[in-house]
């Protein structure tokens, strides 16, 4: 047996069955939530922009994914500064199967790469129906390398800067949502209001679609905040019941103020309601009691409620409101947590526990992260767009960027349609065949 | 009495109504078309297949108006519905030989005078 073997079997020995069976499911559920987010957007658009918003999700599933892989991790997770994490895991050097916690290091990695994904996707809802694909794919993986594994390092970092003063962030309501939040709303400044913004009625053309999405990333939260408890353990099923509570007061709070308000509560409403009870209790999950829960969910929506309500009359074209459930979802949910934290279920004590202090603690944390990803991100997006145009030119978004982005309709007729390319193989194919033009290749 | 055809983008149908809104035409009838006006056809591919979108998308307005508002809406039309491109659209002015209102039976003029509202 020579050393490499022994080296591989004395790790493996720490590694715990159990929590890496739930750490497995729990990522592939964390991953499912970008396809959901993507259903999510993709029904609030109009249809001749579906297939492109759906795609800025997708496309944080392989750029943001591929470079978490070369370099992502590393910053944000390998020894480094109390600011930035080193070069040590650069292209996974050194990230075997070998314990991390309880769990393979590999697997603790790509848990962590799929937080980076969704949080690149979450920006598209503000600049979609407007923002070219190529400067917005280009954002997102600067943004992941440059914004978000900092964020990350200072967070959950082994020294990271955040945690040392003691912010409490269970599952990444400042790194992921915060930190997204406060990039969407420079970007929705930065690229500016859709040529229809304003002027129309910008109407969700599938809201069976929204409540698809809100129902999946509900379920795929379950991963995210449980899974943060980074075992099968209790924290784990604090984390996890609390991830079922929050969002139905949340929904329930959501629905009664349409009921008051309007006497019809909302579809798209009750989608955005669950949403934003998941973001506030993020930063919470392990560290308050499920009562707490409740009471995050409730109190943590009503900011959101009413900023929507008036940001949609303002010049702030933050097109799905990324920043009122997102960014303000996240810096609620961060405050509630210094509120609501207990010792006894896992947390340290905050204000209701008689330590104030905790309260300005998660205000810091939420402050330094907003300044960074702002001036971060309006950086990035200025020095892109200094290289390739941010937006596409008008007539282009009338048409709808499915088509001048993707060649590509999510609802086509198909009548009309004619092949253009390559005409031989398929007339050779075709000959003969029954109701087939022979034309149909070559006549174009 | 004159029926008023128009086919338009559909990325100008609300500018369209509006500008018939405000020319105080308040009767019709809209339907998604397609069609094809000598434009450049898009192109779309799927799997490595392009395909040649020879009809385009189009919104069809149908208008029954009474004589003194056939210009104000033809004007209403070509002011609104232009970008300039080919593809715009085409207005169509036919003659119109009966007009009924089903709810109370009138015919020709009366039948296309919008009632006044209540409220």
């Amino acid at each position: 047996m020579n050393d490499t073997t022994v080296a591989i079997q004395a790790a493996a020995s720490a590694v715990n069955p159990a929590d890496t069976a739930w750490m497995l499911v729990a990522c592939a559920m964390v991953l499912l939530m970008t396809p959901a987010l993507a259903f999510f957007y993709g029904g609030l658009v109009r249809s001749k922009n579906t297939l492109n918003t759906m795609m800025m999700s997708f496309a944080s599933m392989g750029v943001a994914g591929v470079l978490w892989v070369l370099a992502g991790y590393s910053l944000a997770f390998s020894p480094g500064s109390g600011w930035l994490g080193g070069s040590g895991f650069l292209l996974l050097r050194g990230v075997g199967i070998e314990p991390n916690g309880t769990i393979p290091h590999i697997l603790y990695m790509a848990y962590q790469g799929t937080f980076a994904i969704i949080t690149a996707a979450l920006i598209s809802g503000a600049v979609v129906e407007r923002i070219r694909f190529a400067p917005y794919i280009a954002f997102i993986s600067l943004w992941t390398l440059l914004v978000y594994a900092p964020v990350a390092h200072w967070v959950w970092g082994a020294n990271g800067w955040l945690a040392d003063l003691g912010a409490l962030d269970f599952a990444g309501g400042t790194v992921v949502h915060v930190n997204a939040g406060m990039a969407a709303l420079v970007a929705a400044l930065v690229v500016r209001p859709r040529k229809d913004y304003g002027r129309q009625a910008l109407v969700p053309h599938n809201v069976p679609f929204v409540l698809l999405g809100a129902g999946l990333l509900w379920f795929g939260w379950f991963g995210f905040n449980a899974g943060s408890a980074l075992g099968a353990n209790g924290k784990a099923a604090i984390a996890f019941v609390n991830t079922m509570l929050a969002p139905s007061a949340a929904l329930t709070t959501w629905m009664l103020l349409d009921f008051v308000r309007s006497g019809r509560p909302t579809a798209v409403g009750a989608a955005t309601g669950i949403v934003v009870g998941l973001v506030a209790v993020t930063p919470a999950a392990g560290f308050v009691s499920p009562l707490s829960a409740l009471a995050i969910g409730a109190i943590g929506v009503i900011p959101s409620y009413f900023v929507i309500r008036w940001r949609s009359r303002t010049r702030l074209d933050d097109s799905l409101d990324v920043v009122a459930a997102h960014g303000l979802g996240g810096l609620t949910g961060a405050l509630l947590t210094g509120v609501f934290a207990e010792k006894a279920w896992g947390g340290v004590d905050g204000l209701l526990a008689g330590n104030p202090r905790q309260v300005g603690i998660q205000a810091i944390a939420c402050l330094v992260t907003l300044a960074y990803s702002g001036a971060a991100s309006f950086l990035l997006l200025k020095a892109i767009g200094v290289l390739i145009p941010l937006r596409s030119r008008e007539g282009m978004e009338a048409v709808g960027m499915d088509l001048t982005m993707h060649e590509e309709e999510a609802y086509a007729s198909g009548e009309g349609a004619i092949l253009v390319d390559e005409p031989g193989m398929f007339e050779t194919a075709l000959d003969g065949v029954a109701g087939v033009p022979q034309s149909a290749g070559g006549a174009v | 009495m004159r029926l008023i055809v128009a086919i338009i983008r559909p990325e100008k149908l609300n500018d369209v109504l509006g500008a018939l809104f405000k020319a105080d035409v308040k009767g019709l009838t809209i339907g998604k078309v397609q069609g094809h006006g000598g434009e450049t056809e898009l192109v779309a591919t799927y799997r490595g297949n392009r395909v040649k979108m020879a009809l385009a998308e189009k919104v069809r307005l149908e208008i029954g108006v009474s004589d003194p508002f056939v210009d104000v809406t033809v004007d209403a039309i070509l002011t609104s519905a232009r970008t300039g491109e080919v593809g715009d659209g085409k207005v169509f002015v036919l003659p119109v030989e009966k007009v009924y209102r089903i709810r109370t039976g009138e015919e020709g003029r009366s039948a296309v005078t919008p009632v006044p509202r209540a409220d």
